[in-house]
């Protein structure tokens, strides 16, 4: 009886600017395998399915359980979190591409400063008047607390911008992540000291006009993120600061 | 003019640091492999300790400090101990201030939890993915620095070796770009490891990838002392994996998660049996031995596998949901079923190093001009760490080592003989680098390191027997011969991953003999370092810390005393309470 194996068919690029090409792996099937150990796995002898010894796939990863939003990758059309991504659901062949809404550093690796440039635009932190000893911090209602906590454990990993479709080669349009970010600050008394300037930092070229609501976000953040609510919220405020700006004038 | 100051690691050891030298107007280079945002502490789930006493239990630091030290078995140094639990409030409110979402009580104060090895309720929490929210705090902070101009970020790129000057003091260090394997001298007037712990090295772990303790090495190598090596914490709770053993957080049993097997048909909650006075929350060495006795000396593992159940079931779901889902979803995700209605099945894993580059009180190595704080560092957790304590020593240490490290810059700031070390250093590395591509031998690094990871797993983590100690040494001479004759799949020159795995393997065959013949010349139990042949802690004999020096011959090893000047010795038990209040009352 033959042994059961998962086919990887894999989308490989040697560098930023060669062509793609694709390339099939066979790996005996486990049960707790997931795509990045089935990569690791190939690591060990990297030799295509036809018998061809090549280099091991590159594959960017860190923490192996979904917090760090390293692995983020297309697989069979659809973009996740590699590690989470298990054999035991995974039909054979299973097609691995890199995100296409970031450049490809190398096979599946992308280059993501993008994103952490959205952040630095938004002025994405709590300007604290200095990390010596101030005593407390202001009180803040469980409810806050519950729905803000969903916010802060977006990991930067590109999900949503890969699904949404105003991120693409024609738009400078910063995407859903950063948006919920925004959010999450006003959701602290100080950070809401700030707001408007978080605000202003997601309006104009990129910034939140360039929302078309396709709701694709949602749908694909892997710690399941209400993005669509901290939108409408960033949405509303740029609104009322834009009539505002222009009546103070 | 401020000084210019190197940290290598992205985690919360490297990030405080890096926050509070560019407050003061210092310049900093901050070295990561990956994104710092994702760097392993965002692994961290249960919590951070601080006795801030809001839960009319009537804690203090000095309690928390108690509990430390007789959590660590007595091995730690005392005073900076006592320093990290007086600073740990302060450290709590600041992250509250920085917008840490941390759990609320219903008058909207912090919400405190119940750890491993006390008594109180002193551990701070954001859900169950606390590590991921103090990261990204100080992710931010950073950010706000960078656009500031005060920090710059290496992001991609390695540390391959310290810059020393011809006195032995460290100016800097050399580094290798990643993706296009640049390789290049940073000068620096300090320098910081702050790299995190050495999991890779046990192969399977709860760490991430890029904890090889390749850094920590590197050091290691060029003269740094590696300090009490052999004590490895291996975390009671964890699913087993292909890849990595997935924590499960001592928090689920801080929520009142309880550890049980069938013995004669019947749940058997031996941990509550076997230790009455803290029952599931002993610290993670006795849980660990429990469990292993239980499965291995008893054979009562769940359907004879290496397995226990961990059972939050007979919780209320809407209370797991507020404060430990991340962790329920990593179970989910992973194993497929949900622990709300079904006991999960556990297995202890290799967690985290509580030995590490030696460090005096100030966070400075015994190399003049370089530091180590974090996992790195050695200093505050003793032969046991308790859960929580970690993510405090990691921001402690940042607070402790900035002032020094910019008064250090101000005392020693010009680099001696012009950029000569500087180019002497990048050649020699850029000459290992050669030498690498150049490998075309049979073995894979990849295959060594699996060999690597289960021979250590197998003899030096939670049972140690010195033939066995001796034996795993043989071996890592072994596996150093065989890498001479690895064969490179990879020889580009553009993301070669395989390349710098070799050299990171190398890094870990060089540590991993300080961490077993440190285990092999102790010959007493204490904390998590458990050998059968001496069962009982031997102060007279080993009450001191374990000092590695490399040599080409092998590490050379010292010893240094304790200082225990504070908290008088006791036996360490967890049956019955002998905590800081009752010996008081004696």
């Amino acid at each position: 009886m033959a042994e059961r194996t998962i086919t990887l068919n894999i989308k490989r690029q040697d560098s930023p600017q060669s062509a793609s090409y694709w390339q099939e792996f066979e790996i005996p099937y486990k049960v707790d395998h997931n795509v990045i150990s089935m990569l690791m796995e190939i690591r060990r002898n990297p030799v295509t399915k036809q018998g061809k010894r090549v280099s091991a796939p590159v594959f960017h990863a860190n923490c192996l359980e979904e917090v760090c939003g390293a692995c983020t990758m297309v697989i069979n059309g659809r973009v996740r979190q590699a590690c989470t991504a298990l054999a035991t659901n995974l039909p054979s062949p299973t097609t691995l591409e890199p995100m296409t809404k970031f450049p490809v550093i190398r096979d599946l690796w992308v280059d993501r400063t993008s994103m952490f440039e959205s952040l630095k635009r938004a002025h994405s932190w709590i300007p604290i008047d200095g990390s010596y000893d101030l005593g407390a911090g202001p009180r803040i209602s469980p409810d806050v607390q519950q729905f803000g906590y969903l916010f802060s454990r977006c990991m930067t990993c590109g999900c949503c911008l890969e699904a949404c479709p105003q991120v693409n080669s024609h738009s400078k349009f910063m995407g859903p992540a950063v948006m919920g970010q925004v959010y999450l600050m006003s959701q602290h008394p100080t950070g809401k000291m700030h707001e408007d300037d978080r605000i202003e930092g997601v309006m104009g070229e990129g910034g939140i006009e360039d929302c078309g609501n396709a709701q694709n976000c949602v749908e694909v953040c892997p710690k399941e993120i209400p993005l669509t609510t901290a939108i409408g919220w960033v949405g509303r405020k740029a609104t009322v600061k834009w009539l505002r700006d222009l009546f103070m004038r | 003019m401020p000084g210019n100051h190197i940290i290598v690691g992205g985690g919360l050891a490297g990030l405080m640091t890096a926050m509070k030298l560019a407050e003061q107007g210092e310049k900093v280079d901050l070295f990561s492999i990956v994104p710092v945002k994702r760097s392993h502490s965002v692994c961290a789930q249960g919590g951070i300790n601080g006795a801030v006493n809001t839960k009319g239990e009537g804690d203090s630091p000095m309690i928390h400090f108690d509990d430390t030290v007789y959590g660590g078995d007595f091995l730690a140094n005392q005073p900076p101990v006592k320093g990290m639990c007086e600073a740990a409030p302060g450290i709590i409110y600041l992250f509250d201030r920085m917008g840490v979402m941390f759990n609320r009580t219903p008058e909207g104060l912090l919400d405190f939890r119940r750890f491993g090895g006390t008594k109180h309720h002193r551990t701070a929490f954001a859900g169950a993915t606390t590590g991921q929210q103090l990261l990204y705090a100080l992710d931010e902070q950073v950010r706000r620095y960078e656009v500031a101009g005060l920090i710059r970020k290496f992001e991609g790129w390695e540390m391959t070796s310290l810059v020393l000057d011809e006195s032995g003091d460290c100016k800097g260090i050399v580094a290798i770009d990643n993706r296009s394997l640049e390789i290049r001298a940073f000068p620096g007037d300090t320098t910081m490891i702050a790299t995190g712990g050495p999991g890779l090295i046990f192969g399977r772990s709860t760490q991430s990838l890029v904890n090889t303790g390749s850094a920590a090495s590197a050091s290691y190598q060029q003269g740094a002392t590696y300090a009490n090596g052999e004590f490895i914490q291996v975390h009671p709770t964890a699913v087993p994996g292909e890849d990595k053993n997935r924590l499960i957080s001592e928090s689920i049993r801080g929520e009142g998660g309880r550890v049980w097997t069938y013995r004669d048909g019947k749940p058997w909650y031996f941990l509550e049996e076997m230790y009455p006075a803290y029952g599931n929350l002993v610290p993670r060495d006795i849980a660990t031995r429990a469990i292993f006795k239980v499965i291995y000396d008893m054979g009562l593992g769940v359907d004879g596998q290496p397995l226990v159940y961990l059972d939050v079931s007979h919780i209320d779901p809407a209370i797991l949901n507020a404060k430990v889902a991340g962790v329920l979803e990593i179970y989910e995700k992973f194993v497929g079923q949900d622990p709300r209605k079904v006991p999960m099945k556990i297995f202890p894993a290799m967690h985290y190093s509580m030995g590490g580059l030696w460090c005096d009180y100030n966070q400075q190595t015994n190399i003049k001009g370089l530091f180590a704080g974090g996992e790195a560092d050695y200093q505050y957790h003793g032969a046991n760490r308790l859960g929580a304590n970690s993510l405090l020593s990691c921001i402690y240490a940042g607070m402790v080592a900035a002032p020094v490290m910019i008064d250090y810059a101000k005392a020693h700031s010009a680099p001696t003989n012009g950029t000569r070390i500087y180019d002497q250093e990048a050649t020699r590395q850029r000459e290992e680098f050669d030498k690498i591509f150049k490998m075309s031998g049979t073995e894979n690094a990849f295959g060594l390191w699996r060999e690597l990871g289960d021979i250590m797993t197998a003899n030096v983590t939670v049972v140690r027997e010195n033939d066995k100690l001796k034996l795993t040494d043989t071996k890592l001479l072994e596996l150093k011969d065989r890498f001479g004759r690895i064969g490179l799949s990879d020889t580009g020159k553009w993301a070669n991953q395989e390349v710098l795995f070799v050299r990171q393997l190398w890094n870990m065959l060089e540590l991993a003999r300080p961490i077993t013949l440190g285990a092999l010349n102790r010959n007493e139990s204490r904390g998590a370092h458990y050998k059968p042949e001496f069962p009982e802690r031997n102060d007279p004999d080993f009450l001191k810390t374990t000092m590695a020096n490399w040599s080409s011959d092998g590490p050379r090893f010292s010893w240094e005393a304790v200082d225990t000047s504070l908290i008088p010795l006791r036996a360490r038990r967890y049956d019955v309470d002998t905590s800081h209040a009752k010996a008081k009352a004696a």
